[in-house]
């Protein structure tokens, strides 16, 4: 069948009632995270859909909102993609203290249940409809920070817990591999490893400053 | 979690299998909960080999990134090329011409044989027939390596795929080469098959272990043999028809029960359908150009690729599974999102479910028969 982005919209339109959707390149763009879980229940279960295979979860940064990104097909009808996406403003939430002892059921009674971490996004989980959805989700949690609220098990998957900030973020903070510091420029003399004056005097000056050679950040998305 | 009302009266046991596990190749560690010999609880643990590919890659021009998904599953360096040339093809609508898509086809396939030999390999040393198959597998994988570093120069890293089209063309005697090698294996596959198919001691270790049932295998997202091995027959060769695989005549082999045998063997006609691909590429490949005019300009200066604004998800059947690129380009020489959907990881959302109940002794062989390399699941 015809899975275009405009039948799709018009479809879920006249079929779930009070959503609202955008087109947003070749993909829907849900207005309110909340109907995530109504949309992708529909899009599983019509017969004319039948989107029984969700193949990829994954979020993107654009500064001032982050986004989840949610690509469907189906095994049975052998069609798709259906492209669904989801905002959440980038907001400070409490979340959930979840460390291994707490997913394996005891919590010791000294862990405080809170914990505030700065510009956290909330969007629903999508784990109770596809259980595909259960590593990725703690994936892009663990990279970007996003909380999916409903999952049985959000800890962080590949950084360890106790890691602060989120590697995907646009504003995380990396290391200008161009630009030496002080530290590389006393490695490289040791070696009687020649190098340009230049770069010694810019590390001498983010040294005076007490600075690290960070990369530059992106100030304004190029891309929304 | 863990229930434990049928714990009343005995002891749990909690412990690590890796990641110094000779089956976890130090870098996977299971939290395993025990109830004497039986598991009653697994909790998979990675991130031991992540590097944030990712992170890499939205900091690299496009071109330069191709280097770096060999190393995601290090066996199927040409499948792992493939599905990012395709994405990139998708966002700047370049084609690979005939030729190319011939010689992307044939490599695919064989890169397919090879990693279906380790994981056969490794899967009968993980049940303790300690490395007689698997020297038996690299005897012949060492056959296509050889091809492998005849056309890219590199074994297993080969970096061979470009946007529009391959690096270098493949001489007749590679060709020859190649048809020599496809001639040769259905003797080679005949001889493993009678070592290991009705070997007693595979069966009774194998069937009826780690039942994976299909529903939940698609409403997991496993995909490529376990999900077929399962008995439902998706695979995007048949499906998306990418590349020239609408082309060619073969079957998708399906297995019945989804338990470890079936993965095993599901696996060994795979390899059959691989050599009949191969047949029909090798007698049909035409001659050309391998790089497509629109391509070649971005060869010597990388950066100068500036796909339009937009979004592409591009996805091949690589030897484990599904294996997608979800990419975002805002106009300039980087990527502003790359993401890799790695069918080893999404693969391991069922590990638990098909290990609690069974022997402890099983979980490694569960683990094998999904097939994850960790190259790919940490990233």
């Amino acid at each position: 069948m015809d899975l275009s982005v405009e039948t799709v919209k018009k479809e879920l339109e006249t079929k779930v009632p009070g959503l609202k959707l955008r087109k947003v390149r070749d993909s829907l763009l849900i207005e309110d995270a909340k109907d995530l879980t109504r949309v992708a229940s529909f899009l599983k279960t019509s017969p004319a859909f039948r989107l029984d295979y969700l193949s990829s979860v994954t979020g993107s940064d654009y500064l001032t909102y982050l986004e989840s990104v949610y690509h469907l097909y189906s095994i049975e009808k052998k069609h798709g993609p259906v492209v669904l996406r989801v905002r959440a403003p980038k907001t400070t939430v409490p979340i959930p203290i979840n460390c291994s002892t707490a997913a394996m059921g005891a919590v010791p009674a000294t862990v405080p249940q809170q914990k505030i971490i700065a510009g956290t996004a909330k969007i629903p989980s999508l784990v109770p409809v596809y259980r595909s959805a259960e590593l990725q989700e703690r994936e892009v949690y663990d990279m970007f920070g996003i909380i999916f609220e409903g999952h049985p098990d959000l800890r962080r998957i590949f950084m360890w817990e106790g890691f602060e900030g989120y590697p995907l973020r646009k504003d995380y903070e990396q290391e200008d591999t161009e630009v030496l510091e002080a530290a590389d420029i006393a490695w490289l003399d040791a070696r009687h490893i020649a190098v340009p004056n230049e770069l010694k005097e810019k590390a001498k000056e983010l040294q005076a400053a007490g600075k690290r050679a960070v990369a530059r950040k992106p100030e304004k998305p190029r891309i929304a | 979690m863990i229930n434990t009302k049928s714990l009343e009266g005995s002891q749990m046991l909690e412990i690590n299998f890796g990641p110094q596990h000779p089956s976890t190749h130090g870098v996977f560690r299971m939290n395993v909960f025990l109830e004497g010999e039986k598991i009653c609880a697994l909790k998979p643990v990675m991130g031991y080999l992540h590097r944030n590919h990712e992170l890499i890659a939205e900091n690299l021009p496009y071109a330069a990134v191709m280097a770096y998904t060999d190393r995601l599953d290090y066996f199927n360096s040409m499948a792992n090329n493939f599905g990012y040339a395709l994405a990139v093809e998708k966002l700047a609508d370049i084609e690979a011409p005939e030729r190319a898509a011939y010689l992307r086809v044939i490599m695919a396939e064989l890169a397919r044989i090879v990693n279906h030999l380790m994981l056969i390999g490794f899967l009968l040393n993980d049940l303790g027939a300690f490395f007689t198959p698997v020297l038996y597998a690299f005897r012949e994988r060492e056959k296509i390596l050889d091809i492998f570093e005849e056309v890219s120069g590199s074994r297993m890293m080969c970096n061979y795929f470009r946007f529009g089209g391959v690096k270098r063309d493949v001489s007749a005697e590679t060709l020859a080469a190649i048809k020599k090698i496809v001639a040769g294996f259905p003797a080679f596959l005949e001889e493993f098959e009678a070592l290991l198919t009705e070997n007693e001691i595979l069966c009774m270790r194998c069937q009826n272990v780690g039942v994976l049932p299909a529903d939940l295998a698609v409403n997991a997202g496993i995909t490529g043999p376990v999900l077929r091995a399962s008995g439902v027959n998706y695979d995007l060769r048949k499906v998306d028809a990418y590349g020239l695989y609408d082309r060619f005549d073969f079957k998708v082999p399906l297995g019945k029960k989804g338990d470890v045998y079936d993965r095993y063997y599901v696996r060994v006609l795979e390899m059959r359908e691989s050599l009949k691909i191969l047949e029909q590429a090798l007698a049909k490949i035409p001659q050309g150009d391998i790089l497509n005019k629109k391509a070649l300009p971005f060869l010597k200066a990388p950066r100068n690729f500036k796909p339009a604004v937009g979004e592409a998800y591009g996805r091949i059947e690589s030897p484990k599974g599904e294996l997608g690129y979800y990419l975002v380009s805002d106009g300039t020489p980087q990527p502003w999102r790359y993401h890799v959907r790695a069918p080893s990881l999404i693969n391991l959302t069922v590990l638990e479910d098909m290990c609690v109940g069974q022997k402890v002794a099983d979980a490694i062989i569960i683990l094998g028969s999904i097939d994850i390399v960790l190259g790919e699941t940490d990233r």
